[in-house]
């Protein structure tokens, strides 16, 4: 796409004849434009996200309501349902396994960083599109080809993979052990091969376009939060991805090729399995040195999604800038150098405990720094609500408590007990699940005026809010009691044992508590589709931002700029700056422009500013002179 | 039936919401709020978070009490007693973070709501307080990782001299448990020998294995050390204790252990409990396949002297099987043959 055939198409259009020579396969369906992409990817993790949502309800059932007579799923899960009308305990196991894959890989990684780095980082660092604009579509078309051999598995007859999402081997690696482990396994491996794939051609993309397509004036330290997110959450993504694939391989070869990576002393179905040697225990290294940095791939986009949220709608400057970028800095490095706390009862060496034990504890410094910024950005702030504000409130909230609960994981000592209780489940879903899903919804909520050109309806956004943000903590709240009780995870039932043999009623109450939350999101879907085509007709600058992609038409065209890609200033967060007549000043404005509200050092910069601009004009007036 | 029903009512929720929502759409316009930056909407939000940290606050307050000789199981071994002293020192701690920040979360909204006549004060950074909140958490952490760490040595070091061993074997659907006789030594196993007689591999031409015995529960003396020796068969397990505070993954082809000081027999935690039927339990708490919930195997807790007197009169493997003797070498043969005539 040229530069100027983007120019000849002025703002004032209607969308949809943007692009004359565009036809409806290349505009809706195999496109390059990052805008398009960025959608495809929403509306696929939103696709995904109830479907994971209707697993874990389903589950919940069984766990709220284990006397329920389910026949009438049967329309639905078939031969899964036996005579008496109950789930099968071994699809259980495949629900929650599906559950953990749907919503960890399918929704809150491509979900949320596919939707918004794509979205966000050309519009937010000006530029006219991703660096390679094929392989961004490549790895939106990976990702649609995973999730298709991710759903078929579902449909198997053995089911689809059913040892849990970490799939440890043998568990994974032998048919004997689990009818999942079968075919179902092995989509699961070919399904996680093209998402891994497509992880690391959109992450190569995200941070190639950081790091070159960034505007006149774009230095990284102007960059939005967001951006920074993004790329830091690529760069991590980038670096550990490959080493799930190493994991995956070996496990491929372990199932099919006789292999012995992971197997080893092996009697199972009545025989003795030649393999010896193998370890489960370097599975289980493998897996979490992609698996806890993901969780951080997880995380980032939504951290830096509320921390650009919460900044405009408290009409003030984020807190401390530097210390966030140096948190999210130290946050991606330390999630390399942790990833064994999730092992300290697996057998390995204690001593390696020790030293993740005291790794894990330090990346609770920078998540604490950013909790207090946040607390300090709203601090005399002039908060306006808006749903996606509120949600980012709500995932504040979510950090905080599912963050404090990890120091006590992370704890090896503590950690015995509470490994793989409901206590993991309450701290994980809250800091990573819960928290990073806000993120999402309050990023749909704040950019789906420039991806649709329309509002979302903000009184149905506070009721989807205040029933999602409640309904999440009646879910995971109370685990944390059954947690500390010692209730195991992925128990079909809690009645074989006497320790677990209570507290059905709030088991019951969490049940009732997730189907709530999970209906409520379909006022969100309601919200979401209606708007597209009914919605209020949105402003050019809605939220009264600061950042590049307001600058945009209403409807940007493939190109997102018409003429000149505007240059940047200033940093993002000149909101309420005293002396300035409005509350926000965006970066496109120059510091010459605003001597009125200019910082003593900013008026230095004033000077230097100048002397560019007229260096600029120069070089546009020899040129014009030249033709 | 069900079927109907349930589309009825989602017919209902549809409309219900489809309606509030055109009404509300209606009034929002005739008022002209959809043209203010912060509608009436702002100063309701405001006052849920309130609500919010209220209501809640009350139930997890009155929750954790009313509940907590629930979900706070007695303690049975020594080093539960350090463990649990950590966690409510961390809850202590994180309990009042917990508490502070979300105060400040849900009150600064409400305070600092919207206002036209009112500016945000630009306040960007401060280094100062930066340093403070960094530091802060770091010494506290610190703190925490220490003491755990401490307390984390003394857990997982070797296991004394005179610790009592049981082997215990996870397989799909539950634990075997083997105990090394006389000698106090466990004979070798080897997967390769497993038969549908000696399920747990033993490998009876080592003579250390001829006086090892089973038992249907795992019996241990109270206040006596005890080694668990783990293993798996097939698939990983992980053996959880949760009176003891134990728990440790079994893994095929890896051995792992975890020892531990037991202080209460289960006749003393029935009266401490009140439940005449306690019984103390292992669960498996690694997803292992379709009966992972169902892997229960009970510990009975004893005074030393019932578990000197119970051990003692516990017949081998080869005893209670003596086919299993069969094909040893003879000299092997001759100690089993001993062992099968004393009795």
């Amino acid at each position: 796409m040229s530069t100027a055939s983007v120019a000849n198409h002025g703002a004032a259009h209607d969308h949809g004849d943007h692009e004359h020579h565009d036809n409806f396969v290349t505009k809706y369906i195999f496109s390059q434009d990052h805008k398009m992409i960025a959608k495809q990817y929403l509306v696929t993790g939103m696709f995904w996200a109830l479907l994971g949502g209707f697993l874990s309800v389903l589950f919940r059932l069984q766990l709220g309501f284990p006397e329920m007579d389910m026949s009438f799923l049967r329309p639905i899960l078939g031969g899964w349902i036996d005579e008496t009308g109950h789930l099968d305990p071994t699809f259980y196991l495949a629900l929650v396994t599906m559950h953990g894959t749907i919503m960890v890989f399918f929704v809150l990684t491509a979900g949320l960083s596919g939707t918004f780095s794509n979205f966000l980082i050309p519009l937010q660092i000006g530029a006219r599109d991703m660096a390679s604009g094929f392989m961004n579509m490549l790895s939106y078309w990976l990702f649609f080809l995973s999730g298709v051999i991710m759903f078929i598995s579902l449909f198997l007859k053995t089911g689809p993979a059913s040892g849990g999402w970490v799939v440890y081997p043998p568990l994974s690696a032998l048919e004997q052990a689990i009818p999942g482990s079968g075919l179902g396994m092995t989509l699961w491996l070919v399904a996680m091969t093209f998402f891994i794939a497509s992880s690391l051609m959109g992450g190569i993309n995200y941070i190639t376009t950081v790091i070159n397509l960034r505007t006149k004036g774009m230095s990284f330290s102007k960059l939005p939060l967001t951006i920074w997110a993004f790329f830091l959450t690529a760069v991590i993504g980038l670096l550990s991805f490959p080493v799930l694939f190493a994991a995956a391989l070996l496990l491929v070869f372990d199932r099919s090729f006789g292999t012995s990576f992971y197997l080893s002393d092996i009697y199972i179905g009545g025989e003795a399995l030649p393999n010896t040697g193998g370890s489960p225990v370097l599975y289980q290294h493998l897996f979490w040195f992609l698996g806890h940095p993901e969780v951080y791939i997880v995380l980032l986009p939504a951290l830096g999604i509320t921390s650009e949220v919460i900044a405009t709608n408290s009409r003030k400057p984020i807190f401390g800038y530097k210390a966030m970028i140096i948190s999210l800095l130290g946050i991606t490095v330390l999630s390399f150098v942790v990833w064994a706390h999730h092992m300290f009862v697996s057998g390995m060496n204690p001593f390696l405990g020790s030293i993740f034990m005291f790794l894990t504890l330090i990346i609770a410094v920078p998540s604490a720094v950013k909790v207090f910024n946040y607390l300090t950005t709203l601090w005399r702030g002039n908060l306006i609500f808006t749903p996606a504000m509120l949600f980012s409130i709500g995932l504040v909230s979510f950090f905080i408590s599912g963050g404090l609960t990890g120091i006590f994981l992370g704890s090896s000592a503590i950690d015995i007990q509470l490994h793989d209780t409901y206590f993991v489940v309450a701290h994980f879903h809250l800091v990573m699940g819960s928290a990073s899903f806000f993120g999402m919804i309050a990023g749909v909520y704040h950019w789906f005026p420039k991806m649709f050109g329309r509002m979302m309806d903000a009184k149905l956004g506070y009721i989807h809010f205040w029933i999602t943000f409640v309904g999440v903590y009646m879910v995971f709240f109370p685990m944390h009691y059954i947690g500390i009780a010692g209730f195991p995870r992925r128990y079909y039932t809690f009645t074989n044992f006497d320790f677990t043999n209570m507290y059905t009623d709030l088991n019951m109450f969490v049940s009732v508590a997730a189907i709530i939350t999970f209906a409520a999101q379909f006022i969100f879907l309601f919200n979401f589709f209606y708007s597209m085509y009914k919605g209020r007709k949105a402003t050019l600058n809605p939220w009264q931002s600061n950042t590049l992609e307001w600058t945009t038409p209403l409807h940007p065209g493939h190109g997102n700029w018409p003429g000149e890609i505007p240059s940047v200033y200033r940093w993002p967060y000149d909101y309420s700056k005293p002396g300035a007549e409005e509350d926000f000043i965006p970066q496109t404005v120059p510091l010459s422009a605003t001597p009125e509200s200019n910082l003593p050092h900013e008026q230095e910069l004033v000077k230097v500013e100048l002397e560019i601009m007229k260096e600029e004009e120069d070089v546009l007036v020899s040129n014009e002179a030249k033709h | 039936m069900y079927g109907f029903l349930i589309g009825v009512g989602v017919l209902l929720i549809f409309s219900i919401i489809w309606m509030v929502y055109r009404i509300q759409t209606l009034v929002s316009v005739v008022k002209g709020s959809d043209k203010k930056i912060a509608s009436g909407s702002n100063k309701v939000n405001a006052i849920l978070f309130i609500v919010f940290l209220v209501g809640t606050s009350i139930l997890m307050f009155w929750y954790s009490i009313k509940e907590f000789h629930n979900y706070q199981l007695p303690i049975a071994s020594e080093h539960g007693v350090v463990t649990d002293r950590l966690f409510w020192v961390t809850m202590a701690i994180t309990g009042v973070v917990f508490l502070i920040t979300h105060v400040l979360l849900f009150i600064f909204p409400y305070k600092y709501q919207y206002s036209e006549k009112r500016k945000a004060s630009f306040y960007p950074d401060n280094n100062k307080l930066e340093v403070i909140w960094t530091i802060v958490p770091g010494i506290v952490l610190a703190g925490l990782v220490i003491s755990g760490w401490m307390a984390w040595s003394d857990i997982t070091a070797p296991a004394p001299e005179n610790a009592h061993t049981v082997e215990i074997m996870g397989y799909q659907f539950a634990w075997e448990v083997r105990y090394p006789g006389k000698d106090n030594v466990l004979g070798d196993y080897d997967y390769r020998l497993i038969t549908a007689t000696n399920s747990h591999g033993i490998d009876f031409t080592d003579k250390n294995a001829i006086d090892d015995f089973p038992s249907p529960v795992v019996v241990i003396p109270k206040g006596e050390p005890v080694l668990f020796k783990i293993r798996a068969r097939d698939v990983l397990h992980s053996v959880f204790s949760p009176h003891m505070r134990l728990k440790m993954d079994a893994v095929p082809g890896m051995p792992t252990r975890f020892w531990f000081v037991p202080t209460k027999t289960t006749a003393e935690m029935r009266i401490e409990t009140g439940n005449p039927d306690f019984q103390y339990e292992i669960a498996c708490t690694e997803i292992c396949g379709r009966g992972h919930f169902s892997m229960r195997k009970i510990i009975e807790v004893v005074e030393p002297e019932a578990y000197q007197k119970w051990y003692a009169e516990q017949k081998s493997f080869i005893q209670m099987n003596p086919s299993l003797a069969a094909g040893l070498p003879s000299e092997t043969k001759e100690v089993a043959e001993i062992q099968l005539s004393e009795k």
